[in-house]
Order: structure tokens, then sequence, then C-alpha cells
């Protein structure tokens, strides 16, 4: 390990902080139980993104093999590995928002925001992520989540409003 | 069946395709079929890895189940009934079987693996005839994992035996499922390659053709082949090999299974050095130096020079003034020949200890040195001393063993002059400069004989007296003390350490007090048939002691003789003292040299060339570090007009007219050297013999370093795709952060290291945890080549 990837100069004290609180709650044999929160914490406190340093730096510091945190990162879309926008927003496209017309969602968003799915702004102001698989709010379709809130009973008129309010 | 077996209550009666059968309880029904030889088709499961159950290519009809289920995760139950093929079983195995064709290429005919692959045997079997999917079918972008592995990554069923393999077996997780979903791929993610020393298993166990070996890709088809048996020329533990073969060429080099050995693995070395007989150096015809100039001769002319030179040292210069070196990888048949030649010529110089630095406890120690520990109780130790070796570059497999060991618990403690990358959690590294290891064990063996005066050995306690127990010492007694079953290992450090007699002797006082088991970790594929054979100077064939001992290796170098006898070897490369040796065999009148390789400092000071066999293309046996003998067939004639080295050896003793060179085929040698052996049983005792001083006052700094993982012997420093691994590419000279700060050095730079009068240029390295003192700079370099002992003095300036 090279002094760049040593743990204690990628993560900031106050992301090791919260890394801890995480480790804390689990058994010291499992400890990569802690991976999901602590890649969001990193994940936060990078512009909403992860690197490979960061990943590793993450596994070092949990102690567990770097490849499984990659597996981790890749597996969740919740996780970015490329540059984001400062805002995520994330369209279901699962069944049930789908049978509701989760697709003039999307169109309608890309079209309003002159990207496609995976990709940001020019003014690095939203990103649209690829494919969201279902947010667990069904009985709301078409639904988003954008940084984190959940909006349902999606409009065109309504996604308009939640994305104008986007700094 | 009624009637109760002894140990009913471990095993369960399960019924399985209306045949009654037991099973250890707590297995997998895969198990108990397997067992009973009921084939239930499967790709995930592997009786060596953990269970995935992601494939279902398993899935079997269980009585009151209310859905089909996977063999390799439904334990057994006592009474269960099984249907391997009934309808629902077949239905339910043939809907997996077109789920896992949706997105496979049906390209058998281009793809590597056609004709030895699972999925195409099973597809034949469980599939369909006609493919129902018309829609697109997914594309894999493939990956570079390095240069011995090839991967289509579009062929990929996601099984993810090669994932646990690497994660489970080899200890290096480089693999990982990335992604999800339709999405996902087995990949490194980092794309920076598979570099385990183990990773070629990984294209056995991928049930397709995703991942494949990149040196053999597409040079044969598996059904035309032929395959034999082989045994690993490279280590002593003879891991068990198979040689698949077309048309007089090895093309490739697999496993064979050998529980008590290498299980069902091998390391990278094994199933990739074969590359190297087909290096572009190989020599094809037999040549004759006259006056400065090679020529190419007929066999006849090349041996009668040959005879000719052995002849007139003796005659001119006495017996003695001839000397003969055989690699400690040659065959127990040629070193019993060559034995014989050179004592039926009056000599007594024979050695194929080409990389030991101390050889006065020869005569005090057993007939061959070997393992009073049987590799496969590796895996059961709690606590292990390996003491001067890196078993993850010198004996992969045993260090597979150590791994398993740790996995149950054990705790591994590593002295050596710097501490190595070791793919398991362990109880310690002490990097101890060379200078120091005698007093560091003799430290142990004090601790642990504390309160015992009548345990002390003679003169033991006085020399002591002046170097007191560390706190590393009292600790490492107190693991071995306080262990139920401990082993000691003795490594190639040892082997070279200039007085390593000493370390053997101490290694067994311990041993003794800490009833712990010593394996001596002996060099090449055949020290331990060396010794039994006469290829070592003090002991004749049978591994009886002779009156006057020859000179052994290191003595036959440093005390330069007339002619020399060379037996696949590289002197300038492989001996202790690679300076001594150039030295000595650039003086020397005649110097004869059998080999597969046309090696560059032969060139100059060689005066006959005589082609032989490697790999593959000798029989012969070796007998293993366990005492195991093995033997093997050759199985591809030499190249050009290359012979097996036994065949040389008879010729050569007829014209010289030495007694009883008269076989017709190896096994008769092998027959006769047996019957010399008797039955030889593995003992590892050797009486103590007094030093006479623990610690050696060395000034400046000091090398300190054994053959690198792959650079040992000449075939695998011809292995092109093993050269091109991270691996083989570590830099040359290893020193520690303070060294380097003191001598301006930086990572990557080039320094000029100096043993006596030879210099050469090499790549440093700067790691952590390298004994204050200590320039490490394993043998076989190129940089290395040609330069003093493997422990010895050095000087390391910046270039």
């Amino acid at each position: 390990m090279s002094t760049e990837t040593r743990p204690e100069n990628l993560l900031s004290a106050e992301v090791r902080r919260e890394i801890d609180h995480w480790l804390a709650k689990f058994p010291s044999s499992g400890r990569r139980s802690a991976v999901i929160p602590a890649l969001h914490a990193v994940q936060d406190a990078n512009d909403g993104y992860l690197t490979e340093d960061l990943m590793d730096a993450v596994a070092d510091y949990i102690d567990m093999p770097r490849t499984a945190v990659y597996e981790v990162a890749t597996f969740y879309t919740m996780f970015d590995l490329k540059p984001v926008g400062r805002h995520k927003v994330n369209i279901c496209t699962n069944i049930a928002c789908w049978l509701m017309g989760s697709d003039d969602i999307v169109s309608h968003c890309e079209r309003r925001l002159g990207i496609g799915l995976g990709e940001t702004t020019p003014d690095n102001r939203i990103t649209l992520k690829i494919e969201e698989e279902c947010l667990a709010a069904c009985t709301g379709g078409p639904m988003m989540v954008v940084d984190g809130h959940y909006h349902t009973h999606l409009t065109p008129e309504k996604v308009d409003e939640i994305l104008d309010k986007l700094e | 069946m009624n009637a109760k077996v002894d140990n009913a209550t471990d095993t369960v009666t399960i019924e399985v395709d209306g045949v009654e059968i037991q099973a250890r309880k707590g297995a997998m029904l895969i198990e108990a079929t397997d067992n009973a030889d009921i084939h239930v088709p499967r790709f995930c499961y592997h009786r060596k890895l953990s269970i995935a159950a992601n494939c279902r290519m398993c899935l079997v009809d269980v009585e009151k189940a209310p859905k089909p289920l996977p063999a390799c995760a439904t334990p057994v139950a006592d009474g269960m009934k099984v249907r391997t093929r009934s309808e629902r079983a077949l239905k339910a195995q043939k809907g997996v079987m077109e789920f896992l064709l949706i997105n496979h290429p049906l390209d058998c005919p281009i793809c590597d693996q056609g004709g030895e692959c699972e999925l195409q045997d099973l597809a034949m079997g469980y599939g369909r005839g006609v493919s129902r999917f018309s829609e697109r079918k997914r594309v894999v972008r493939d990956e570079n994992l390095g240069p011995l592995i090839a991967t289509e990554m579009t062929r990929c069923i996601h099984c993810t035996r090669c994932v646990r393999f690497l994660d489970e077996v080899a200890g290096q997780p480089e693999l990982g499922g990335m992604g999800r979903g339709e999405h996902m791929t087995i990949s490194t993610y980092v794309e920076r390659g598979v570099s385990s020393e183990m990773s070629g298993n990984i294209i056995d166990l991928c049930p397709v053709g995703a991942l494949t070996s990149k040196p053999f890709r597409f040079s044969a088809r598996a059904w035309e082949m032929l395959s034999h048996p082989a045994v690993s020329p490279h280590d002593c533990t003879g891991s068990n090999l198979q040689i698949h073969h077309l048309n007089g060429r090895v093309k490739r080099v697999v496993p064979r299974e050998q529980e008590e050995i290498n299980e069902c693995w091998i390391a990278d070395r094994d199933r990739f050095s074969y590359q190297g007989l087909y290096s572009g150096d190989r020599l094809t015809a037999p040549m004759v130096k006259r006056d400065g100039e090679w020529h190419e001769v007929d066999w006849e002319t090349a041996l009668g020079e040959a005879a000719e030179c052995l002849r007139n040292t003796v005659r001119e210069h006495g017996p003695d003034a001839l000397g003969a070196l055989i690699s400690p990888s040659a065959t127990v048949e040629e070193m019993y020949l060559l034995g014989r030649l050179v004592r039926g010529l009056g000599s007594r110089n024979i050695d194929a200890r080409i990389r030991t630095g101390d050889f006065s406890d020869q005569i005090a120690r057993p007939p061959f040195p070997a393992s009073g520990l049987p590799l496969a109780d590796i895996d059961r130790l709690d606590t292990v001393l390996v003491f001067g070796g890196n078993p993850r570059n010198d004996h992969p497999i045993i260090n597979h063993r150590l791994r398993k060991a740790t996995l149950n618990g054990a705790r591994i403690h590593f002295v050596d002059p710097c501490s190595h990358d070791i793919n398991y959690p362990v109880a310690g590294q002490y990097p101890t400069h060379p200078d120091d290891m005698v007093a560091l064990l003799a430290a142990v063996a004090e601790s642990l004989l504390e309160g015992d005066d009548a345990g002390f050995p003679d003169g033991l306690r006085e020399l002591i007296g002046e170097t007191p127990a560390g706190g590393l010492a009292g600790k490492l007694a107190a693991a071995l003390a306080e262990s139920d079953n401990p082993a000691i290992l003795l490594g190639p450090m040892v082997e070279a350490h200039p007085r390593g007699a000493v370390l053997r002797s101490i290694a067994q006082i311990i041993a003794r007090k800490a009833r712990a088991r010593v394996a001596i970790l002996t060099d090449g594929a055949n020290t331990a048939g060396a010794w039994l054979a006469g290829a070592v100077p003090h002991r004749e064939a049978g591994g009886g002691a002779v009156d006057r001992p020859g000179l052994d290796a290191r003595a036959m170098m440093e005390q330069p003789l007339r002619a020399y006898l060379l037996h696949a070897l590289e002197p300038e490369q492989d001996c202790w003292d690679a300076a001594a040796a150039r030295a000595a065999l650039e003086q020397a009148d005649s110097v004869v040299v059998m080999t597969t390789f046309l090696g560059e400092g032969m060139q100059r000071y060689a005066d006959v060339l005589l082609p032989v066999g490697g790999f593959g293309e000798t029989s012969g046996s070796f007998v293993s570090v366990e005492g195991r003998w093995q033997s093997f067939p050759g199985v591809a004639p030499p190249q050009g007009q290359g012979r097996p080295a036994w065949k040389v050896l008879r010729v050569l003793g007829n014209l010289l007219e030495v007694d009883g060179f008269d076989y017709h085929a190896s096994d008769e040698i092998t027959d006769e050297v047996r019957g010399l052996c008797g039955e030889l049983q593995v003992q590892t005792e050797q009486p103590w013999q007094v030093p006479e001083y623990l610690r050696t006052q060395g000034q400046g700094l000091v090398r300190a370093g054994t053959a690198g993982i792959y650079a040992g012997d000449p075939l695998v420093r011809r292995a092109e795709a093993l050269q091109a691994t991270p691996l083989a590419r570590e830099p040359d000279v290893i020193i520690g952060p303070g060294l380097a700060r003191e001598l301006e050095l930086q990572d990557g730079s080039v320094a000029e290291v100096r043993q006596g009068d030879v210099a050469a240029r090499a790549v440093v390295g700067i790691r952590e945890g390298v004994a204050e003192g200590v320039v490490w700079m394993p043998s076989g370099s190129a940089a290395a080549a040609g330069l003093g002992p493997l422990i010895g003095p050095v000087t390391l300036t910046r270039a």
C-alpha cells in the first residue's frame, strides 16, 4: 500500500467517525457489514461519487478484500463510480411505475434536460440515473427519488416543478 | 439394508434413483451422489470450493419437496428419496440449460474450449436440439487478465468458480462479480490482471471457454492430443502433472489429481514452464569448440571429444581434477549414471547441491534430506515456524497447505531476511539479518530448554552465553511449546546459509523439545534423489557413506579444477557463488556441458555441448521431499538431434569403458537404484554438532536472496508467459527505506551491485520489512547472473 492510498490519508476524520459509528453496530467478525453505510459516507463527502482509491481506502479501513468492495459498489445503483451532477434524479422504471407511465416521465425529463439516462447536464446540475429499479413506493407510481427525497404520482408538470427547484 | 453400520450416527441413508446409499451426515446431496457414481449435472459446484448454488444446473427431484432442489445446496436427510432422472428433474435441468444458453454464444467450433467444455457436454445431454431464443444476446468486453489467462467473457455463465477459487484457495481475491443482473460481469474492475501464483487453476475450473490458457490458445484440440503423466520439475513437492502433447510437442500441462500432494491444483510455474522448451535458444545439435569457434558436429564426434576431454584430464592431472555438477532437478537415472561415470573415472567430485552454502554436516545427516512432515499433514498444523524461506515463492503447493492450516486457525511465524507478501494472515514476520539467524534460533532453543539442564546439548549454553535470548526468541519458543501440533519448515535460505549446518542442528533440538516435526524443504525437484542416486560427493548410490568424500559443489568452484562436466544447469545463474563458478569454468582446460539450452555463459567456457532432452522429453524419476518415488515417461522427442540425457551418459560410459553401462531402458536404471536404496525411510534427525560460534560479525551490507519464483532453473527462465507476469518483474534488488535514504536511491532507480570483483546494474525496489543491513537480491535474474554468493557481502551504490 503506498502512502497515498492509506485510509487515513483519503478518509477525513469526519468520514472515519461515521464509519466507526457503523462498525460499532456489528460484531468484530462482521466488519464488512458496514461497507454500504461506509461507502455512502465516503460518496457523500466526495461530491456524490466513488473513486477506485476511495473504495480501496474503505476496503482497507474495514478490512475486507478490495474486490468485494467493488462488487458492492457496482451492484447498487445508489453508488456512482463516475463524477455526477449536484443532484441525482432516479426515476423508477420497474413494473408498477412502468404500468403507470414511467416511460413518459423518463422521456419528458430527457427532453427537458437535454440529456439521456445516465448523463449529466453540461452545467453539472443534474444527473439522470440509469435504469432505476423498484424504489419501493409502488402505490405512488410513477415516482422518482431526487437526492434521497421521494416524489410520487408524477406528472410532467410536477416533474418540471421539482426539477426547476434544483439549484 | 437393515444391517447397521458402526458409525451409524455419522451417516444417513438416502435413496437415489431407487438405490439406497449411505451419506455423511451434513453432506450435500451432490457429494453423496458423486460418491455413489450417480451423475448430477453441475457448473458452479466444485468439491474444493464453497457452495454458491447459482447455476441451478443440479436441480433434482426430492420427494415431498414442492419443487426441484439444487443437489449442491440440499443437505442429505435420513430416508430422503431423490430422483435425478425423473420427468420433473429432467424438465428442470432442461429449463436451466435453456436459460444458460440464452446469452452463451452457440459457436463452439471457434471456441478454444470446444471439445472439453462442460457446457457443451451438458447441453448435449440436457439441452434442446434447437434454440428458441431469437432475441439479441449480450456481449461482454474482454478484460486483459495478464499473460497467462485468455478471456472471452461473453462466454461466461457466472458460475463464479474462478471468483471463489481466487478468494478461497489462492487467497488473492482478484476477480469478482461486478454489476448486477444482465450487466453483471466477472472482472477485476480495476483491470490490473490476475497475479496469483496459482492463477492458472481458474482455466481448469472454468466450465466454459471464458477463461482459457493464453500460451496454449488455439494451438490444438482436446481430442487430438495425447495425455501422459509427469511430475513437477521445479520444486520438491513433486506435484503430479499431466502433459498434453501433439505430434511430439508439449502443448500444455494440467494437474493430475493427487490428494496427498497437490490435490487438484498446480502452481503456475508447473503449468506454464513447458513454454521454455520452445524458446529460441534450444541446443539442437552437438557442438564442439575448435580454436575458439563453435562447430556443429555429429554425435560420434562430439561424444568422442567429450570422452577425450575427460580422459585426458584424468590422465594428466589425476582423477580429482575432474568435477561434475548436476541440476537438483535432473532425474534419478541421470544422477545415478553421472555419479557412476565420475566415480568410474576415479574422481570423487560430483554434486547436485548447487545452491547450498554449508556442507559441514553432510556426513551426519540422514541418508537423504526429507520432510518429516507429510505434505497432507501441513493442513492440520496449529503452529508453524517457517525459517528462511518464502513458501509462496519457493513451494507454492506447500504455501497453499499452510494457508489451509491458517484457515483452521494455525499461527504461522516467518523468519527470513526480509518479509514477504503472504496471502493469509500471519502470526508474525520477523525480518532477520542472516548473521543473526543462528543466534536467534539458538535463543529459541535456549528458551525452550530453560530449566532443563540435561536437555542442553554440549557446548550450546556456553555459546549462547554471549547472546541473551531476546523477546522474539522467547515468543517463538512459547508459541512452539504451547502448540499441540507444531512444525518447523527450513526453507531455501537455510540451504543457502553459510552456517546452514548449525541452523539444521539447532532446529533438531527445538523440534525434540517442542515435539515439533521438521521439514527440510530441498532445492529443485530431486535433491532427495541426488542423495539416493549418489550424485553427492559423500554418499554412494543407495545412500551409504563413502570413505573419502570428494569436493562439494561450492568447493568445486572455489578450488578450481581442470575439467568440469555439467548437466542441466547454468552455473552463472544457478550456483551458490555464481562469480566463483564462472571464474572456475572459464579457467578450466575443458568443460563438457549436457544441456537442453544454449546458454550464454556456456558458449564462452564450454568445449563440448551435448544437446539433451528437457521436461517431458525424457523418462525418469524424481524423489520428492516426502521420499516419494515418482516415475514418468518421455512424451516428446528432444528437439533436433537432442537425446535423453540418460542415453548420452550411457554412451559416454561405454566410450570411457566404465563397467555396467549397458542399459536398454531407463527403468532398468530406476530398478537398480531402488534396489540399492532398499526400504530407506524418511529420517530427519541428525546428531548435534558443537558449532564454534553463533554470531558472525560481518561488516557492511549483506546480500541475501534465494532463487526467484520464475528463475530457479533454465527451463522456467525461458518460459515467456511466466516471465511477463508481475511476479517475474519484481525489482532485482529490494532494500528498506532507511538504507534507500542513506544511499540516496529511489524506488525504481538503477544501482550498481558489487560482490567482490563483480558488479552489475540492478533495478532497486524499496519496501518495508527488510532487515537492517540486508540487500535482498534473488538469484536467477539477468542482473544477478554471475554475481557472488547468495548470502555474502555486497556494496550498493547509485549508478
